[in-house]
């Protein structure tokens, strides 16, 4: 028994050196930034079974990130018997940066040298004994996307659980620093630490907050004059010595790296150099960009809206249709019947029929990911995105809103800032998502069959146009402040694993279930209720719960075109999700939830000019509870929850009245 | 010659001299490989962030923070 714990930088391969040792559902993200949380498996060696946690990514082991605080809490704490180094080969001497900060810890270290296929096709030369010597540590080749090297890997690994500890080479500081190390080791002495006391000093002169503030809860020290004497001389120097200890780690995986690692003169050319100058290109860039966006949506919707999606609803149907049939048969009462079909079976197939454009949508995104391209894409939009406020990450996290926005506002963790963040998660409920696609092909098809595409087009756009404006707005009134700054890796094209793929298609779909689905399930489930009671009514008549809520809000909407109780009513369930819109509004006004009726009632219901605004306010205003939910979670606070809510209905219903009104002006019907 | 990266032309090459900017950012720097003294290729500096090659390696860094890093041009 043990656990392993696995650390490196992002692009490593550590994700997937993870995914080949434990078979589990993990995701690579060849885009920085993606694995936030630590994940955990488990493998089996020689009859016994050990944990293995995947730490975040990250570039250091400081104490200025969430991801850098993670991966370090969990090693310091002990909570791992062996930790997996995980350095890219063709990348060393960065990746050894993390490695020097790991060897100071006190704990067993064992170097994964990764990717060595791709140093090998780059020319570099590696001598793995030499860098096992100058670390002190023992290094195995792997190369993880092929399973090379694991299984010696892991017999290295669990040999190392009952080993005792190596001694990791000591790199000097320079005098100074080396002499305050000194002193504060001698303060340290005869106290029994958590931590290694040199690990301590080192810290302490690092100005790591987390490290000071636990040093100064023992109150020998606090009240050791001497003691705070160094202290506040560390402080006065805390930048010359930060940078000075940087400047040394530089320098040792230097000297290590000057005795194991021979480069080729000129760097070899690879294919992601070529492949950049055409994906990258100062011209070219954005419209390729902008042409394998609109692939991956049409591919989303045809597949997994259009085929797949048409598909769940069809076996959906049969089932509602196969369980009423049963429930007949047993004789149950009407209610349960109706129930059953229309509330359960309603609610359940609100999400299934939607899944497989969640699958569709993710695959794609994982694909993107996972080759590398993300991060061209970021770049190439960061330009674009600074003159507005916000900033290239920023974008993508609209990429994925186009989807859903359950995803969208998940894919906001690569933010840092708070700034962007909270701006990127505001904005996305205006990337018209999947389901408000379904209301817009209803109206096109009631009025404008001709000119789908161009509708369709139009609602996009302005979905975008707003965000945009609102990101500037927000930039400039809540969340005043700089962008963080653009500073990322553009790793190499890769060729994204069937495995990964897979997994992060699991991984995803489950968690959107998990969030979105019970959610979704349950407030169509409530408005199925509220359409039925009280009983005896006419179901989704005006005499019911529902109508009569409809009723009370309708004539806000007035002023927009649409002030029906039954259109208030479809925009109110949109609430529990945007497909219910639709639903909702073929049984209020034709008792059916799709097909002919349905358009032939939104036609008699209303005019071209109404079905405009009416489809604005769709795009623009509050989201559907599932994703509500999420930005509760992602800003761990209900008030952006409720602003969100509140002030996307205000945009929409502003939008929704103006282009009423002006349409109505210019003589439009 | 004393520059900022964000003047040098894709294919010249440098050396980091000094970072200017605030200490999370310029932490952030020397993590990815920017340190003092580090050799770097210019691969593209036409739009936006310069993309600079650290050891075979492209990492895009934004304008702004670009002019904060002052180099030696080698060639």
């Amino acid at each position: 028994m043990g656990t392993i714990a696995l650390v490196g930088n992002p692009n490593s391969g550590k994700t997937t050196l993870f995914n080949a040792l434990t078979g589990s559902n993990q995701h690579v993200g060849n885009w920085p930034g993606v694995t936030v949380e630590k994940k955990e498996g488990k493998f089996k060696y020689n009859g016994n079974i050990y944990n293995i946690v995947d730490l975040p990514g990250t570039y250091s082991l400081g104490a200025f990130s969430e991801d850098e605080i993670v991966a370090r809490d969990f090693i310091l704490r002990g909570n791992s018997d062996v930790v997996i180094n995980v350095v890219d080969a063709t990348n060393i001497e960065r990746n050894l940066y993390l490695t020097t900060q790991l060897l100071e810890m006190g704990v067993k270290v064992i170097i994964a040298l990764n990717m060595i296929d791709e140093a090998k096709a780059k020319n570099i030369q590696l001598g793995i004994k030499a860098l096992s010597k100058k670390l002190g540590v023992p290094v195995v080749p792997t190369v993880a996307s092929k399973r090379k090297g694991i299984d010696e890997l892991i017999k290295e690994t669990v040999g190392l659980i009952d080993e005792k500890m190596s001694l990791k080479p000591t790199i000097s500081y320079g005098d100074k620093i080396d002499g305050e190390i000194k002193s504060i080791k001698g303060f340290l002495a005869g106290k029994t630490l958590e931590y290694p006391p040199r690990w301590i000093a080192i810290k302490l002169i690092e100005g790591d907050q987390y490290v000071h503030d636990l040093v100064t809860e023992d109150k020998d020290l606090d009240s050791d004059n001497e003691f705070r004497d160094i202290l506040s001389r560390i402080k006065e120097n805390d930048e010359d010595y930060e940078l000075e200890i940087v400047n040394r780690r530089y320098e040792f995986v230097k000297d290590v790296t000057k005795a194991s690692v021979i480069r080729p003169k000129e760097a070899v050319k690879t294919i992601t150099d070529k492949m950049d100058k055409i994906l990258i290109h100062k011209y070219f860039g954005l419209p390729i960009f902008i042409l394998i966006m609109f692939a991956m949506f049409q591919l989303t919707f045809v597949i997994g809206e259009d085929l797949l999606g048409e598909m769940m609803v069809t076996v959906m149907d049969a089932l509602a249709y196969a369980i009423e049939i049963f429930l007949i048969n047993i004789n149950s009462p009407a209610w349960i019947i109706a129930f059953t079909t229309e509330g359960l079976i309603g609610g359940i197939g609100a999400i299934i029929e939607f899944i497989p454009l969640i699958v569709v949508l993710y695959m794609l995104l994982g694909i993107l990911e996972d080759s590398g391209y993300m991060a061209r894409a970021a770049y190439i939009m960061d330009n674009i995105m600074r003159k507005l406020g916000l900033q290239g990450k920023t974008f993508i996290s609209m990429i994925v809103g186009f989807g859903c926005n359950v995803p969208g506002v998940m894919a906001t963790r690569t933010l840092e800032s708070k700034k962007d963040r909270m701006i990127a998660i505001l904005i996305n409920p205006f990337m018209s998502c999947g389901a408000k696609l379904l209301i817009y092909l209803v109206f096109i098809a009631a009025f404008f069959p001709d000119s789908g595409g161009l509708v369709l087009f139009i609602m996009y756009f302005t979905g975008i146009l707003v965000a945009l404006i609102m990101g500037k707005v927000f930039s400039k009134t809540l969340f005043k402040g700089e962008s963080a700054d653009f500073i990322m890796e553009l790793p190499p094209y890769r060729k994204p694993t069937l495995r990964n793929v897979l997994r992060n298609i699991w991984d995803n779909v489950s968690e959107f279930l998990k969030r979105a689905g019970t959610i979704i399930f349950a407030v169509v489930a409530i408005l199925w209720v509220m359409a039925v009671l009280p009983v005896g009514v006419e179901p989704y008549g005006a005499e019911s719960v529902l109508g009569k809520i409809g009723l009370f809000i309708a004539p806000i909407f007035k002023p927009a075109g649409f002030g029906t109780w039954q259109a208030a009513v479809g925009l109110f369930s949109g609430i529990a999700a945007k497909e219910a819109v639709v639903t909702t509004l073929g049984m209020v006004y034709a008792g059916v939830g799709e097909g002919t009726e349905l358009i032939s009632a939104i036609q008699n219901a209303f005019t071209p000019l109404t079905s405009i605004s009416f489809m604005i306010m769709t795009l623009l205003y509050t989201p559907c509870a599932a994703t509500i939910a999420t930005i509760k979670k992602e800003t761990n606070s209900v008030k952006w929850a409720i602003f969100a809510m509140v002030y996307t209905f205000a945009i929409g219903w502003v939008m929704a009245v103006l282009i009423f009104q002006i349409g109505r002006l210019l003589g439009f019907n | 010659m004393n520059v900022s990266l964000a003047q040098l032309k894709s294919g010249e090459k440098g050396r980091v001299e000094r970072i200017h900017a605030r200490r999370c950012a310029a932490r952030r720097l020397y993590e990815m490989g920017f340190n003092i003294g580090a050799d770097f290729e210019v691969v593209k500096n036409d739009m936006g962030p310069v993309i600079v090659s650290l050891f075979g390696n492209n990492i895009a860094v934004g304008r702004c923070l670009a002019q904060k890093i002052i180099v030696k041009q080698s060639n």
